[in-house]
């Protein structure tokens, strides 16, 4: 892969990252937020695979299998947790979560 | 000891340190059973430790004087081990702790015993003898240590039992105000006692009484500076633990302990802990000639004023406490004036008159439901007759009634010892002829009051085996235990001073033989005088009279309160120390640690509002966050 190739992967990446971080920071419903979050964790998944084929390493990939079982995890933690929260409170807001800190 | 076996040697070892072993073992028993063992059981430990310790310190005793002079020491295991000083925990047995050590053990045993019947209503039965049991242990701690650190502990722990045994009672609140008073009076000597230590401690290296002694004699020329600044700090200690002036408050308010208590440790042995001390540390005073001399005039004002002020005092338990207080100050006096051994003769032949004073005195009291004040008792000689004749006897001993008690050869002893004392041997003479004077009055008074003339209350029950087995025994010992130590004109016995004359200097007193019989001539005359002059006061009724002179009221007012020394310390120590506490009610130190407080406080309350639930402001957080910490990468 020559390097302006891993360059544009590299600014696709920090552009996903941002719309992630834009996304999770502006929306209220959890969902959104957790897909915004799965987008983020992409990102990076993204940068590692373009540097890994870029200097022919296999450790990208493996970074990028790593982050793909994290995000699994995280997922189904994560949509467990909204579904207790929905049973609770009827809402999928972040901001109605707060109620849990008072 | 060449001609015996090394093996004997090795028993008398174990034997030396089972002594305060065994005691300490009856203790742990008592104090772990919690209360739950049955009465006869808590007496039987308790008795029984104490008797054995007896029994085996009467064994070591044979061993000793089979060996003549020798000195048996035993070092269990090593205390304390720095570069600077090495501390083991060992015992010494030579003829003065011997002698002190049998006096303990005896005494203690028979008090024991006789508390195991007078305690026996009471609720903490098996708690006292778990107390009494660690002041024995305490006790012969401090008496067979060849270290001065673990003297000193020992010197704490008989500090301790005095405390929690004066607060035995510890609902009535004036007890435990008692027993705080006695505690915080006598630490103060004690630490006037550990700064002697550490002293002693950084000059010579070591506390291991033989060679620090023999250090200090070679290091330290005699007057100088050190040896005085150390024997100065040591009097200190002695001063607190034996009541002498001025530290001697603490000792009538600790009669709130039990009967056996004051019998025990408040008079018999551990208030004469500071005579032992000074005895044992004779050569380091000896570098200190005017620390001695302190010594003597401390013991003679201290047995002036104590004797005046038992004069006026009307409870039966304070009288002895004065008159302890008083005896005290004249084996202080023999010490001053160089008579080690006649001070150690008084301090035994005073233990077994004092103890049967307050054990004929608890088994009065216990009879006539406690009461204390000896004008509302009277005429009890009658339906009290064991009582009578056991205090009678220990009033005789203690007035040095002529030839037939004890009292007076350990007196007459002192006082002729007093006299030979250069410069000022006549004055100190003086002094404890006085003494002699009022102590015969004071005692008697309470003889004439409380067992002569109207009968006021009516006795109940009868004593037991074991309350007339102590005051038999000691009775006989407060007569006959003088005949170990005649003077000239009665045989001149000296098997006292010849047994101490290995561990305690003689000195060869002056005086010739005839001196010496016109002294104790006059001396007999005053003791026999003083018992008239109690008998015409009060035997005749002549207090009456006395008693409606304006003068003698103010000046009995005076002496009950003894002489005010408690007032005089209120008004100079305890109120500017409250006066101060009031007005640094907030703690100027304090406002640093508060500014410190509030800090925190303001940091918590700025740090917990960013913690407010909403999940996205901590998204943004870690973002921004995260944002720095890649800068920070980046360009730093």
């Amino acid at each position: 892969m020559p390097a302006n190739t891993l360059m544009h992967a590299w600014i696709l990446a920090v552009v996903l990252f941002g719309l992630g971080v834009a996304g999770l920071l502006a929306r209220r419903n959890l969902v959104f937020m957790l897909m915004s979050i799965e987008i983020m964790l992409n990102a990076a998944g993204l940068a590692f695979i373009a540097a890994g084929a870029r200097w022919g390493q296999a450790d990208g990939q493996i970074m990028f299998i790593l982050i793909l079982t994290l995000a699994a995890a995280e997922v189904s933690v994560g949509l467990a947790l909204i579904l207790r929260l929905f049973s609770g409170t009827e809402s999928v807001d972040a901001d109605a979560a707060r109620a849990l800190h008072d | 000891m060449p001609t015996r076996p090394g093996r004997c040697t090795t028993d008398m070892a174990t034997l030396l340190w089972l002594v305060p072993a065994l005691p300490l073992l009856g203790f742990l028993l008592l104090f772990l059973s919690a209360g739950r063992a049955p009465r006869p059981v808590s007496a039987l430990i308790g008795v029984g430790s104490t008797a054995l310790a007896a029994v085996f310190a009467l064994v070591l005793a044979g061993w000793l004087l089979s060996q003549g002079s020798g000195v048996l020491r035993v070092t269990l295991w090593r205390w304390i081990a720095t570069a600077g000083l090495q501390v083991a925990i060992g015992f010494q047995l030579d003829t003065l702790s011997l002698v002190m050590m049998l006096v303990v053990t005896f005494v203690s045993f028979l008090i024991h015993l006789y508390s195991s019947e007078f305690m026996q209503q009471d609720e903490g039965y098996s708690r006292f003898f778990a107390y009494m049991n660690l002041f024995v242990a305490s006790m012969l701690i401090l008496v067979l240590a060849d270290d001065l650190l673990l003297l000193f502990l020992g010197w704490e722990g008989v500090g301790l039992c005095s405390y929690l045994l004066i607060g035995f009672w510890y609902r009535n609140p004036s007890n435990g105000y008692a027993a705080r008073k006695a505690f915080i009076v006598t630490r103060v000597g004690d630490t006037a006692f550990m700064i002697g230590l550490l002293l002693l401690a950084t000059h010579l290296g070591t506390l291991a009484i033989g060679p620090m002694l023999a250090g200090a004699q070679v290091q330290w020329p005699t007057g100088s500076v050190l040896p005085t600044a150390a024997a100065a700090l040591l009097l200190g200690g002695a001063v607190g633990k034996s009541a002498q002036l001025p530290l001697q408050t603490w000792l009538p308010d600790a009669m709130a302990g039990p009967t056996p208590v004051s019998a025990l440790i408040h008079a018999a042995t551990m208030v004469t802990a500071g005579v032992y001390l000074i005895a044992r540390m004779h050569a380091l005073f000896e570098l200190a000639p005017s620390v001695l001399l302190a010594v003597a005039a401390i013991g003679a004002a201290t047995l002036l004023l104590a004797a005046f002020a038992a004069l006026a005092q009307h409870d039966l338990k304070r009288i002895l406490a004065y008159s302890t207080m008083s005896q005290i100050g004249y084996m202080f006096l023999a010490l001053g004036v160089g008579a080690w051994s006649a001070a150690i003769f008084h301090f035994m032949t005073h233990a077994f008159f004092k103890a049967l004073l307050f054990l004929a005195a608890g088994a009065v009291m216990m009879r006539i439901n406690d009461e204390h004040n000896i004008f509302r008792m009277g005429g009890l000689r009658r339906e009290l007759p064991m009582a009578f004749w056991s205090f009678l006897i220990g009033s005789a001993s203690l007035a040095a009634l002529p030839l037939i008690t004890a009292g007076f050869y350990s007196k007459d002893l002192i006082l002729w010892s007093a006299w030979n004392f250069r410069p000022g041997g006549a004055v100190l003479w003086l002094a404890g002829l006085l003494g002699a004077l009022i102590t015969p009055i004071y005692i008697f008074r309470a003889v004439f009051v409380v067992f002569f003339g109207a009968q006021h209350t009516r006795p109940s029950s009868r004593y037991g085996v074991r309350i007339v087995l102590p005051l038999t025994v000691l009775s006989v010992l407060a007569l006959t235990a003088g005949f170990v130590e005649t003077p000239h004109a009665l045989g001149s016995i000296s098997a006292l001073s010849r047994l101490l004359a290995s561990t305690l200097p003689t000195r060869e007193l002056a005086g010739s033989a005839a001196l010496q019989t016109v002294a104790m001539v006059i001396a007999m005359v005053l003791a026999l005088l003083g018992i008239a002059i109690a008998w015409w006061i009060y035997g005749r009724g002549a207090a009456g009279a006395l008693r409606a002179s304006a003068p003698v009221r103010a000046l009995a007012r005076w002496w009950l309160g003894g002489w005010g020394f408690d007032w005089l310390y209120d008004q100079t120590l305890v109120q500017p120390f409250l006066w101060i506490t009031r007005i640094n009610r907030a703690d100027v130190i304090d406002t640093g640690y508060g500014a410190l407080a509030a800090l925190g406080r303001l940091a918590n309350g700025l740090l917990s509002q960013t913690e407010d639930g909403r999940l996205r402001r901590y998204a943004g957080w870690i973002a921004a966050g995260s944002l720095v910490a890649v800068a920070v990468a980046m360009f730093a």
